[in-house]
């Protein structure tokens, strides 16, 4: 049953969408945006940034800390939530706000019949507390997430928990 | 009581919301979805003509629909009078599931385990406070860390956290950070019965430097005068009857450790049970007496007590930041109620006493007089229901009912609940102009940002009196203080 809901509403995005790395579409009282990106790396890199957008002002983070990220899914929908859930892990452990995901490589691993993906990116940014900072991302969630491939982009669409 | 679940109520008029939902009329506070196809039970909402035009513009009457398909269900799934969509469950949603053969679900609690409200008396009068407003504020500002990435005043090593998780606020207190009172006047003592062992090490880092911390969001420090005194008496009974004290209210939850929790068993769940024959993949759930589902539970109740320690922290920050500024002042706990969480209580149902799992997700209990939960001092009156109302409006305090027993799993409203999204305020609205609206009002405002001002702005959320009136009517929570706001501190 929850996979013919997700079909409902797979609309394809106006040109004027395709301009923008990511934007936010309506909701009572979480946030859900898509992010877009001619590989699914640039995709998935625009959809940290949105998140990112919700609680502070990426462009005006310095990028003086770098960090290494990994995360693994067993689909590419999983492989998003993790990613995104690593960085609120550094947030709230580092209190580390993302500038930009500067390295982002997604590859297929295999463990006996099973197909998984795996993610590795180097992202840069800044300690949280040094910068003007509002709203809060309490959990990313499935609700009506999105990875697909569409003409000659990917984009991909996550709803947070605030 | 004028309406409710009682099953033979006249049908006034049937109608299509426009997902297609059928919504009879059972009063004028009162709706129901009938039962058909895959529900168990029928849903029941309970709010005015006013607050249910609003319902119907999201989701939360699918989602309430979706709720009753849900295994071990009684009753009805009961959505409170300031429901919004959820995630899963609504916002507002409160449903009791057999604990035998019912289940237990994570989207039924929320994200925020323990998101909850804690009001503070004081002595301090409104006239000496008026005085020196902006600098406790100010102080109060530099002592609550809050806003994203801003970590704990005090630290605590890993074991600490351990303990802490076990002993919730009661523990906090052992540490020197408050009075034995003061746990005595929260909900569960300030302490469920939990294991710490089944966090996670990932939730417990996220929770590590975040104790005494307030969030971001729609979490918020207010300080209130005692406004309109509805009850006497009940107003006396709390110590909250003089209309010249200076009151303080805290809004928050178990941060990051109990988003992690919630995030961790959500997870593990859809392994084990997976959610092809759920109407909707958020409401997954385990049974309440499968070993995931006590594990949940005990996960759940040390986020739990991160909550209770988390505002017993922010309340020594408050103490200190009222002493600094204004001398010795006496700061006790009025009461802390939990609004997103599960709990294991006994209810009468179809006239027999049962053990059910009741999630309250953005729900608040509701107890009447005489039940042994309720401080022994508030007992003849009921439990005291804090409802805080959106930034800028006044807040209440009700006392619970034994109506609320019969059709509503002793529960009512938590808030005012959001009606507009945060990117439709942000596009429409300047937190700069909303500051110096609540300043010609009297309400000084401190955030991190003027971002978060204009997300919360007053126009956001349902018009809390409305709630309130409703929850009146239905009796499910009797009006006993208004408060009205006159400083607020946001994240």
């Amino acid at each position: 049953m929850y996979a013919k809901k997700q079909n409902k509403g797979m609309k394809k995005a106006t040109p004027a969408e395709t301009d923008k790395r990511y934007l936010f579409l309506e909701h009572t009282a979480d946030a859900k945006f898509r992010a877009f990106g001619k590989t699914l790396e640039e995709a998935f890199g625009n959809a940290a940034v949105a998140m990112f957008s919700i609680m502070l002002s990426p462009e005006k983070i310095k990028p003086v800390l770098r960090r290494e990220i990994t995360a693994i899914g067993n689909d590419e929908s999983a492989l998003l939530y993790n990613f995104l859930e690593e960085l609120l892990f550094l947030l709230d452990t580092e209190g580390f706000a993302l500038r930009e995901v500067r390295k982002i490589k997604i590859g297929k691993i295999k463990t006996g019949m099973k197909t998984s993906f795996a993610l590795k990116a180097s992202v840069s940014g800044d300690y949280a507390r040094m910068y003007e900072t509002h709203g809060d991302v309490k959990a990313i969630t499935y609700n009506d997430m999105i990875v697909r491939k569409e003409d000659n982009r990917y984009m991909v669409q996550v709803v947070v928990d605030l | 009581m004028s309406d409710g679940n009682k099953g033979n109520e006249e049908r006034r008029y049937v109608h299509e919301d426009g997902m297609g939902i059928e919504l009879e009329r059972l009063g004028p506070n009162a709706w129901r979805i009938p039962r058909k196809d895959g529900m168990r039970v029928p849903a029941v909402i309970y709010a005015s003509e006013k607050l249910i035009q609003k319902i119907k513009e999201d989701k939360t009457l699918i989602q309430a629909q979706n709720v009753t398909h849900l295994k071990g269900i009684q009753k009805s799934c009961y959505v409170m009078p300031d429901a919004h969509q959820g995630y899963g469950f609504p916002i507002g949603g409160v449903a009791a599931f057999d604990i035998d053969e019912g289940v237990i679900s994570p989207g039924g609690v929320g994200y925020d385990i323990n998101c909850s409200v804690r009001l503070l008396r004081t002595d301090l009068s409104f006239k000496d406070f008026n005085k020196k407003k902006t600098e406790l504020i100010r102080v109060l500002f530099d002592n609550v860390p809050c806003g994203v990435g801003r970590g704990s005043r005090t630290k605590f090593s890993k074991d600490q956290i351990t303990e802490l998780l076990g002993g919730g606020a009661q523990w906090v207190v052992k540490q020197g950070f408050g009075k034995k009172e003061d746990c005595v006047k929260t909900e569960e003592n300030g302490k469920m019965d939990a294991d710490p062992n089944e966090v996670s090490q990932r939730a417990m880092q996220r929770g590590l430097d975040q104790v005494g911390t307030l969030g971001a969001g729609n979490h918020f420090l207010e300080i209130q005068k005692i406004g309109t005194v509805f009850e006497n008496n009940a107003a006396k009974v709390f110590g909250i009857d003089d209309d010249e004290k200076i009151t303080v209210m805290i809004h928050c939850g178990s941060r990051g450790l109990g988003h992690q929790v919630a995030s961790d068993f959500i997870k593990l769940m859809e392994d084990e049970y997976g959610f092809k024959d759920l109407p909707d993949r958020e409401l997954i759930c385990a049974p309440v007496q499968s070993s995931l589902g006590q594990r949940y539970l005990k996960a759940m109740a040390a986020a739990a007590n991160f909550g209770f320690a988390n505002k017993q922290m922010i309340t020594h920050h408050v103490r200190e930041s009222f002493n600094k500024v204004f001398g010795e002042t006496d700061i006790s706990v009025m009461y802390d109620i939990c609004h997103n969480i599960a709990k294991i209580e006994d209810h009468i149902i179809d006239g027999v006493k049962k053990k059910v799992c009741v999630h309250r997700k953005g729900a608040t209990r509701s107890l009447g007089p005489g039940r042994k939960e309720v401080p022994e001092q508030y007992r003849d009156i009921g439990q005291p229901i804090i409802i805080p109302g959106s930034m800028g409006t006044a807040s209440y305090v009700l006392a619970g009912t034994k109506t609320a027993e019969e059709v509503s799993f002793s529960s009512t409203a938590h808030g005012a609940g959001r009606v507009s999204s945060r990117s439709k305020a942000l596009h429409n609205i300047r937190g700069e102009d909303v500051k110096r609206r609540l300043e010609a009002q009297g309400i000084e405002v401190k955030s991190a940002s003027w971002k978060t001002i204009a997300e919360e702005a007053p126009e956001v959320y349902k018009d809390i009196d409305e709630v309130i009136r409703v929850s009146k009517e239905l009796g499910i929570g009797i009006p006993i203080v208004r408060l009205l706001p006159i400083g607020v501190i946001k994240g």
